[in-house]
């Protein structure tokens, strides 16, 4: 019986919806997916070369344009590889298949005589004179998939598996690539003026003052409360928000308290609860009960490029291009915040700098499209400011979680409670049928805020992503409070409550062993059954040397975490070698990570370093800050991220298992690298820290009450 | 008001008429379509704007052009020479160093400084030129890993 169709290709069940043979003898792949810095293009290259029996230089993607790409969604959650790569797969292995029944047909052979090289037909190794592009006309691709084709045995592959060049890396070290060097003929430049609070109202604007103030070259665009500038020249624009910023007078608007994100405001917030319960408690008298609180503040992407967006309004059609993560749902939400047809509106997928979840992209599309509809006929590039980046953005989560377990004689939980406080996790475009763009509520009439919704469970959760976990326990019962009135602006960042969830579970792990006076590793392993889980915690303990925990509070320790991004992506065990004085330092970072059939091994080493050493900025250093109801980290000095002075080593191992089906990879470390890391300093202070970040004040703060 | 601002990029005389207190990078980005150089923050606080001004490293987002009247400017585009790249191109290709890329340009152009004076750093002093650099992917080993690469490839 064949597994079930990926869910991208039920949508998009056309062949020649993914595939096409061009007239210059190269294939056309066409994706939903985008590339965000992961390097998903190159893998998905390295799939479509496979299938096809073509190499891949061969091969052109078309990514991310609506009309001409299968609409996949977002690129989200670490499931390109399965959903995209997946479908390119199976359509690719089936296309091949059509071609080779139709030669055999027309050679009267066996289709098992006949090969594929470089896309040209071979017979017993003879060429046959065929190949893709002259037979192009022959076979009708506008047909389903049927999804029955058989794909190549693991023992077959000749491109996946291997190491394929990043093929967005020779733009990107020769200066290209990106949507913020879009240049077409008369452009203008637009700059967006943002409502200091959310929801505040532009009480008064001095017009005539602002004119005087740039000379008169920039021109106003004002739609309700939102504001922007526009100009033939940057500079001029970027200028004038100054200018701008001086003579107006807003009122009103949601103020965030000070306090944002700490425990005690998360627990004291209005929440919608539920309780997840699987299994029943043990038999058997509890003789101790632990308990511990942890918690992480909110934390910004921070991605090194401000937001930006190029949009054109002629003619009734609105073009815009767009770094964000789903074109679709782009396109669909600008049309009903702009009141127009989602067939008059087309969104063009251009690299952003990297993107790690739901950051200003899609705002920054809206703002684009606002300015441009003033001026029809010209294109407008609107590019938000560093401020804005850190501040209008959405934000992921502060998240606090309380965890529980009753022990049994031996040290072993009988029972097991994740409670967790958390903002919504998923605002993106269209989600929850919501137009979620930030100058969307500034229109006049704007409808009022949606009631949050969180990501489905379905789809691994939002607040409560890996608050279940793998371990072999009676009962866990995971309680969700998902604050309903959060003046914070929160959506999907990497790992969404994945990151603080592991972190929590993983931390009080160790507190448990230690409870048990036993090693971290073995004791984790008493408790898991699962092999997959059992064979990264082996493999990373054997990785690094693990001999042990050695002397508490001597400065220097290790730690160890573990966990199955969404309990259904790879497997990832972690861990953390770190030297403690005033400040913590992160030295050396062991992986094992089991993403069953690894596509492109550098690719997946890449995403996992850069996990580690993004993880590790979030634990020791980040987080938002807020001051006079706003947010007042806006600078990379407000917003310190890990500098190349600060970043550990990192070694990783990755489990061999080709035949086992592609796990995504791009957030298994995340969480593990932040428990591993808190599980260290803890050892290596002798006492632990469990609210995030790890900082100097906070390590400070900790060995004073220690000595007093 | 503007004034007519002299200078070489990338080994071409360029001339523009701007005023004087316009930053480098728009000057570079917008009249010269030289658009390699990155914004970043406009605060000389990430680096992705770094050029190089008489091969020193230089900010760019707040570099005012007037200040660069007769001097020499290299950028991203000005690395590979003809269809050549430059060493620490083909290091940065080598070692897959780098995600999304944005820092990139920035980066080389720290490196290129630091190898143009000195030849084989070490890793800390690699470490220490990039320092006013920021990757918000993670891939700054990688990018060590290249311009260790790079310096190894160049003559003792």
């Amino acid at each position: 019986m064949n597994a079930p169709l990926p869910q991208s290709l039920t949508d998009n069940p056309r062949l020649d919806r993914w595939v096409g043979f061009e007239p210059d003898r190269t294939v056309r792949i066409a994706t939903g997916k985008v590339e965000l810095g992961q390097g998903v293009l190159t893998a998905l290259v390295q799939i479509a070369a496979e299938e096809l029996d073509v190499p891949p230089a061969r091969i052109r993607l078309v990514s991310g344009v609506t009309a001409q790409s299968p609409n996949e969604g977002y690129t989200a959650g670490s499931r390109s590889i399965e959903e995209s790569g997946g479908s390119i797969r199976l359509v690719c292995a089936e296309v091949r298949g059509l071609f080779l029944d139709h030669i055999a047909g027309v050679l009267g052979c066996r289709p098992a005589e006949l090969a594929i090289e470089d896309g040209a037909m071979l017979r017993n190794g003879t060429p046959t004179g065929f190949d893709y592009w002259s037979l192009n006309e022959k076979i009708d691709l506008a047909r389903p998939a049927t999804g029955s084709a058989p794909v190549k045995r693991a023992a077959d592959f000749r491109h996946i598996g291997r190491n394929l060049a990043r093929v967005d890396l020779p733009a990107k070290i020769a200066g290209g690539a990106f949507v913020h060097d879009l240049a077409p003929p008369g452009l203008k430049h637009a700059r967006v003026i943002r409502q200091p609070r959310r929801g505040a109202r532009l009480k008064s604007i001095d017009e005539a003052a602002i004119r005087r103030a740039t000379h008169g070259r920039v021109e106003l665009v004002r739609d309700g409360d939102f504001l922007a500038v526009v100009a033939d020249d940057e500079s001029v624009a970027m200028q004038a928000v100054d200018a701008v910023r001086r003579h107006c007078v807003w009122e009103g608007g949601v103020s965030i308290p000070a306090d944002a994100g700490e425990p005690a405001f998360m627990t004291a917030q209005p929440s919608k609860d539920r309780v997840i319960e699987t299994g029943a408690p043990a038999a058997g008298d509890a003789v101790r009960t632990l308990e511990a609180t942890y918690s992480r503040p909110f934390i910004a992407h921070a991605s090194l490029a401000p937001s930006c967006a190029l949009a054109n309004f002629a003619d009734g059609k609105l073009t815009i291009w767009s770094h964000a993560q789903g074109v679709y749902q782009l396109r669909n939400a600008v049309a009903r915040a702009l009141g127009m047809a989602p067939e008059d509106v087309t969104v063009m997928h251009r690299q952003g700098a990297g993107c790690y979840g739901h950051n200003g992209a899609d705002d920054a599309g809206l703002d684009a499209a606002l300015v441009a509809r003033r001026l029809p006929g010209r294109t407008v590039r609107l590019q938000w400011s560093r401020e804005d980046e850190l501040s209008a953005a959405p934000f992921g989560s502060a998240m606090t979680v309380r965890m529980q377990a009753a022990l049994d004689a031996r040290g072993r939980p009988l029972d097991w409670t994740h409670e967790l406080w958390s903002a919504v996790h998923g605002q993106r475009p269209g989600m929850a049928g919501n137009v979620n763009l930030l100058a969307a509520a500034a229109l006049p009439d704007a409808p009022p805020a949606p009631e949050p919704v969180d990501v489905p469970d379905a789809g691994g959760g939002g607040g409560v992503r890996n608050a279940a976990n793998l371990y072999d326990l009676p009962r866990q019962r995971v309680v969700h409070h998902l604050l309903t009135q959060m003046p914070v602006r929160t959506s999907s960042l990497r790992t969404l409550g994945g990151y603080t969830n592991v972190f929590a579970a993983e931390c009080f792990m160790d507190e448990l062993a230690e409870a048990a006076g036993e090693d971290p590793v073995s004791y984790r392993l008493s408790l898991m059954s699962e092999p997959r889980a059992r064979r990264v915690i082996e493999t990373v303990a054997r990785l690094c040397g693990w001999s042990g925990r050695g002397e508490r509070g001597s400065g220097t320790a290790r730690g160890l975490g573990f966990a199955r991004y969404k309990n259904k992506a790879g497997y990832a065990a972690v861990v953390a070698e770190v030297d403690v004085d005033e400040a913590v330092r992160v030295k050396r970072v062991w992986c094992a990570v089991d993403g069953g059939l690894i596509i492109s091994p550098d690719g997946a080493r890449n995403q996992i370093e850069g996990g580690v050493i993004q993880a590790t900025s979030w634990t020791l250093k980040e987080a938002v800050r807020f001051d006079e109801g706003r947010v007042a980290s806006i600078t990379w000095d407000d917003y310190p991220i890990l500098r190349f002075s600060e970043v550990p080593a990192v070694e990783i191992e990755l489990i061999d298992a080709p035949e086992q089906p592609p796990l995504g990879l791009g957030e298994v470390v995340h969480g593990p690298t932040a428990a591993a890391i808190g599980n260290a300093v803890a050892h290596a202070l002798g006492t632990r820290i469990r609210n995030l970040p790890l900082t100097r004040e906070r390590i400070m703060a900790s060995v004073l009450s220690e000595k007093s | 008001m503007s004034e007519p601002v002299d200078f070489i990029v990338n080994g071409r005389k360029v001339g523009v008429s701007v005023e004087a207190a316009t930053p480098l990078l728009a000057v570079l980005r917008n009249t010269l379509g030289l658009t390699g150089s990155r914004f970043g923050c406009g605060l000389e606080q990430c680096g992705a704007c770094m050029v190089l001004v008489d091969g020193e490293p230089v900010y760019a987002c707040t570099r005012e052009v007037g200040t660069v009247g007769g001097k020499t400017v290299t950028t991203v585009e000005g690395l590979a020479n003809g269809g050549s790249l430059h060493p620490l191109q083909q290091a940065f290709l080598a070692e897959q160093a780098g995600q999304c890329g944005y820092c990139l340009s920035g980066i080389l152009m720290s490196a290129k400084a630091l190898l143009d004076r000195n030849p084989h750093p070490s890793r800390a002093e690699i470490v220490a030129a990039l320092d006013r650099h920021l990757c918000r992917c993670g891939a700054h080993n990688r990018i060590i890993r290249a311009v260790e690469r790079a310096a190894a490839g160049s003559a003792p």
